[in-house]
């Protein structure tokens, strides 16, 4: 069995180059990659996109906003590219309002369900999802026992950036309650899948096959989380 | 008229969440409509859904009490409940998309009489903000809007047609406001409640689109006199 545990964040982030497209999961501050996006910003590829519900500084700890603020992505594709509260704007609306990075919004059941596909294989599928908005213009459109759609494609992603509860060594990976997130469906939809674990990596095992929420086959590298790492 | 006391926010929230029926599975959005949870009757049975995929959680948590993993749609800290089970982002909209939503709650910038609403854009700025509104708005069983009746200046939220880009076409079905209680029916939008010290003319006078106005009704309804 090859080795997927890496001692450091930075040595499992040192071979992303230039101009990848890089997933990063979190909703609400939780299932957030803090500790990996710390070292890609260390390591410094630049010209990425990213993949995300929200472009980040949304708060005082380590999000995708930090390299977004630090000119390393070109684009993000997310749910939210106006500011919540439009009297704090993140750096990314402010970047966003300047020109200065690009950006797709994607409904957040569509932008889920598009990185679903790019994991199972799927070649495109039609919603309802943002049918009679300004969203839907310009997509195909098609009637179906009486309902319309529109057609989405599939995102699929060079790199995950993952944050998981428990691991065993083979990568099969376990969350708790609601990091859960984005976190599954980006594992399976991204070619290197490398991620921080929380609470421990255990021998293989050890985990209950029941109760396994991705399966290692998915995971490429796995980083324990030390204790003085980023824990929230 | 614009001195007289208004709704607050807590009232208008509890109004609308003693419109859920025993067994519904009720979304909440961001925001004040989160205010809803507050609402419990006891003699009935709401089962929550947050588009962050969990099902089945509690109130929001006490200081001391909260889980790290555990967030609502708003990131706010919530408690977990019995029948509580977690799935993930694609699983949790196909739970919406799916149509097992049986009402959600939204905040919006404005409302109009063919049930179409606007909560995601304002054109005269970049980007915007949809997160989960638009599969919620197109998907959920029924649509329910929570916000102030006028803009800042006083100008009309409640429309004949929304001026801002719509979430969703023809989706809301009710409404509550500072003003009142509204019903959004394929006649146009009925006053079903309105505020105490407010009466259906000066509550027009407020509106864009006419409201029907029914025989009966009624002021508005507090938690407390429902609830006892």
């Amino acid at each position: 069995m090859k080795n997927k545990v890496f001692k450091t964040f930075d040595e499992a982030m040192a071979d992303v180059p230039d101009g990848v497209t890089i997933m990063v999961p979190g909703f609400g501050g939780v299932g957030l990659p803090r500790n990996l996006l710390a070292a890609l910003h260390r390591q410094g590829a630049k010209g990425m996109t990213g993949i995300s519900n929200n472009a980040g500084g949304m708060g005082d700890q380590v999000d995708v906003g930090i390299l977004v603020e630090a000119g390393r992505m070109k684009k993000m594709i997310c749910a939210f590219t106006a500011a919540t509260h439009p009297s704090r704007p993140t750096p990314f609306v402010t970047m966003y309002n300047n020109d200065e990075i690009d950006a797709e919004l994607v409904p957040q059941g569509t932008l889920a369900e598009r990185i679903r596909a790019a994991a199972f294989g799927i070649g495109a599928f039609y919603t309802p999802t943002s049918v009679g908005t300004e969203l839907a213009e310009g997509k195909e459109h098609r009637e179906m026992n009486g309902r319309t759609y529109v057609l989405e494609h599939p995102l699929p992603a060079d790199y995950a950036l993952i944050r998981a509860w428990r691991a065993d060594t083979f990568g099969n990976l376990q969350f708790r309650l609601t990091q859960r997130n984005f976190n599954p469906i980006m594992a399976m939809a991204a070619k290197t899948t490398v991620v921080e674990v929380e609470d421990g990596i255990v021998p293989v095992g050890e985990l209950d096959p029941d109760k396994i929420h991705v399966p290692g086959i998915y995971v490429d590298r796995l980083v324990q989380i030390p204790e003085d790492g980023i824990r929230d | 008229m614009a001195d007289k006391p208004k709704l607050d926010r807590q009232s208008m929230c509890d109004r609308l969440a003693m419109e859920f029926q025993d067994e519904w599975i009720v979304n909440l959005g961001v925001g004040m409509p989160t205010l809803c949870s507050n609402y419990v009757d006891p003699s009935k049975f709401i089962i929550t859904h947050s588009e962050n995929g969990v099902i089945g959680y509690g109130p929001i948590a006490t200081e001391g009490n909260e889980d790290k993993h555990l967030v609502n749609a708003g990131g706010q800290f919530v408690t977990a409940g019995p029948l509580m089970s977690i799935v993930h982002h694609a699983d949790s909209f196909g739970i919406i998309r799916g149509g097992m939503v049986d009402v959600t709650v939204m905040g919006a910038y404005e409302v109009s009489e063919n049930g179409d609403f606007a909560n995601w854009r304002i054109p005269s700025r970049k980007g915007g903000g949809i997160g989960g509104a638009m599969d919620l708005a197109a998907c959920a069983k029924r649509v329910f809007i929570a916000m102030e009746h006028t803009q800042r200046d006083g100008s009309p939220r409640v429309l004949e047609r929304c001026k801002l880009p719509i979430t969703a076409p023809g989706v809301v079905k009710m409404l509550v406001t500072d003003l009142g209680l509204f019903e959004i029916t394929p006649e146009g939008i009925v006053l079903r409640e309105h505020a105490p010290d407010w009466n259906p003319e000066e509550i027009q006078e407020l509106t864009e689109a006419k409201l029907i106005i029914p025989d009966d009704l009624r002021e508005f309804r507090f938690r407390d006199q429902v609830l006892g």
